[in-house]
């Protein structure tokens, strides 16, 4: 897009990069503010369901669709309260900080081949890096309040999620070995084809490593039953107590952003990215050979696919929610230490020998042996490579190791 | 226009290492200025964070995510460290002694002209050519710090011998291991019974317990239904 805006419009190129990045930027903003908005309501909805309610029914007509709007203009409007012994520049700080966290995630994240904001070599990672950020905030918030609630809720959060960062670590690292690169681009794309290419069903090691890494993403966004943070039986409201207002929206906003993150991660790392179960487009014949409106029309299709998918577990999310009792802080440390560290690291142990003793999966031909080709196979735009995992690619790779 | 075009005369790279640049001293200037822990661990952050910045700016991705992941994450643990030993009354100040900001500045403007000598010691500010990247990269020691020398062997080694820098390596490891068993020692929960804690222990007490003593039966049973869920 900068190219074009250089060599087609005439821009100079930092107008162009500064276009190019404001464009990726906001259009993440909107995905992030949208999906709350959305995500708020069908919470609502679906938590009123669960527990045979109707949910909001009439603001905005049939099913009360505008009442996060209506959530939204009741914020702006509401009073921005601040403690009176609260450490100021923290308090204020520390919203925008939780916020940021969970929006600079999104930059690495690709909604499909080319849609990703920057694509970096070392995507996985820094999802996960700048994601462990987002508690920073909530800890600011906590300590900054200068309330009891508001300290135990972020010291409560400090501890999962450091704790969690350890399983989840190791989840994340096994479809990075199989695929044999932390590009996000390229794992999603070692996916393509069948359902039965994706990750989650490579073998029994990374369908049972899924789980966990569902578990620990649940808990490392504190929802419940991991949000001991703001236990509303015990602690009023946890870190945000004392918040109101906007302040207290930029904390929602980062939740369900980082909601939303976990599970576009989940769906790029175990559930084929934006490649469908079934690839309608290839079958179609639209990714070889085909003119750029195809390619970019495949494209678009595979963005409606991953952000299917992101919100199908997002609504997991909430169902897992309304359903199970919270867990007392002990027992969430012992998920956490005594079961999901364990069992990720044996699932790690038992990927690698199934990789490495069974390549070509169980029945030969039906799973692609994965990880044959390390960094640098990064496929042309719209799947020049694809197929049959690219032969060219595989050609280069033998022509350079003798 | 004629903004835009003296902007565009300015190299985007260096207006963006410029800022990092100066975002990264200045908070680190920071860190030394503010008085609360608290505080101090956000400018940390901050600083660090605009030098994994600096890291992206260069292309070396993998450098500013563990940039980000070992020095932000590990300072997020200071964080807590901090929080907690500093819980007792809301927003403790640390106030340095006049001597400790010498000596401070002692060790700072040593380092820094060291700092300063390695870098004009380099021959010309310049960016290496491509052949010239292969020799000074990070690799060899690494490599070396596992215990296989690919530069040289040592002199006087019988062919095929090549010590490494293993043994120092896992002198280091242990040592890091002692810190961690003595913080962890430190860090204990320890009680100390001050006049204090004693008063408001009682108070708490007084108001909590009920004056009936619960029978010990009706205990047990009542803590069995309260760690039942755990079963």
């Amino acid at each position: 897009m900068a190219d074009f805006l250089i060599n087609s419009v005439g821009l100079p190129p930092w107008l162009a990069w500064t276009v190019v990045a404001g464009v990726a930027a906001v259009l993440i903003l909107n995905v992030i503010a949208g999906g709350a908005l959305v995500f708020i309501w069908a919470e609502r909805k679906i938590a009123a369901r669960i527990q045979d309610r109707l949910g909001p029914t009439r603001t905005g007509g049939r099913f009360g669709w505008l009442q996060s709007l209506a959530d939204g203009i009741k914020l702006l409007a509401k009073e921005d309260l601040m403690p009176e012994g609260a450490d100021g520049l923290l308090f204020r700080i520390a919203p925008y900080v939780s916020f940021c966290a969970s929006f600079a995630a999104f930059i690495a994240l690709p909604f499909a081949f080319d849609f990703v904001g920057q694509r970096l070599n070392v995507g996985v990672f820094f999802v996960v890096a700048v994601l462990g950020l987002e508690v920073f905030g909530v800890i600011l918030a906590g300590y900054a309040s200068a309330s009891k609630w508001s300290l135990f809720g972020a010291m409560r959060e400090a501890a999962q999620v450091v704790s969690y960062e350890v399983p989840l670590g190791m989840c994340v690292v096994v479809p990075v070995m199989l695929a044999g690169t932390m590009d996000l681009v390229t794992i999603a794309e070692k996916q393509a084809g069948w359902f039965t290419n994706w990750y989650l069903f490579h073998d029994p090691f990374t369908f049972v490593v899924f789980w966990v890494y569902v578990t620990c993403a649940v808990a490392s966004v504190n929802r419940a039953p991991f949000d001991l943070a703001e236990a509303e039986s015990e602690l009023v409201a946890g870190f945000h107590t004392e918040y109101s207002g906007l302040r207290w929206s930029f904390f929602f906003m980062a939740e369900y952003g980082s909601m939303f993150l976990v599970s576009a991660l989940a769906a790029v790392l175990f559930l084929g990215g934006w490649n469908g179960p079934v690839p309608v487009a290839a079958l179609l014949g639209l990714s070889e050979g085909t003119g750029d409106t195809a390619h970019y029309f495949v494209r678009l299709i595979g963005c409606g696919n991953l952000l299917l998918k992101a919100t199908l577990g997002v609504l997991v999310m909430m169902w897992i929610r309304w359903t199970l009792p919270r867990l007392r802080i002990d027992q969430v440390m012992t998920v956490c230490l005594k079961y999901c560290t364990p069992i990720a690291a044996v699932m790690f142990a038992g990927a690698m020998l199934w990789q490495l003793f069974l390549p070509g999966g169980l029945v030969p031909g039906l799973s692609r042996p994965a990880g044959e080709i390390r960094e640098g196979w990064l496929p042309g735009p719209g799947g020049a490579a694809r197929g049959p995992v690219g032969q060219a690619a595989k050609k280069t790779v033998a022509q350079v190791q003798p | 226009m004629t903004g835009c075009l003296m902007l565009a005369a300015v190299n985007f790279h260096t207006l963006l290492f410029y800022l990092f640049a100066i975002l990264a001293c200045g908070f680190a200037v920071g860190v030394v200025v503010a008085d609360n822990v608290v505080r101090m661990a956000l400018y940390l952050v901050l600083s660090l964070g605009a030098t994994a910045g600096l890291f992206f700016l260069a292309g070396a991705e993998f450098i500013g995510a563990m940039q980000l992941m070992i020095y932000v994450g590990g300072t997020l643990v200071l964080l807590v460290f901090g929080v907690m030993l500093t819980a007792q009354a809301p927003f403790v100040t640390i106030k340095t002694s006049p001597g400790d900001r010498v000596l401070a500045g002692i060790v700072a403007a040593s380092l820094l002209a060291l700092l300063l000598q390695a870098a004009f010691s380099v021959e010309a500010w310049r960016r290496p050519g491509l052949g010239e990247v292969a020799q000074p990269a990070a690799t060899p020691i690494g490599v070396a710090l596992v215990g296989i020398r690919v530069d040289e062997p040592p002199a006087g080694a019988p062919p095929g011998v090549r010590s490494g820098y293993l043994l120092p390596f896992e002198i280091v490891s242990v040592h890091l291991l002692v810190v961690l068993v003595g913080a962890a020692y430190l860090a204990r929960a320890k009680r100390r019974r001050t006049q204090r804690a004693i008063e408001v222990a009682a108070s708490v007490q007084s108001l909590v317990e009920p004056v009936v003593e619960v029978p010990r039966q009706a205990r047990g049973s009542a803590s069995a239904l309260a760690t039942g869920g755990t079963r």
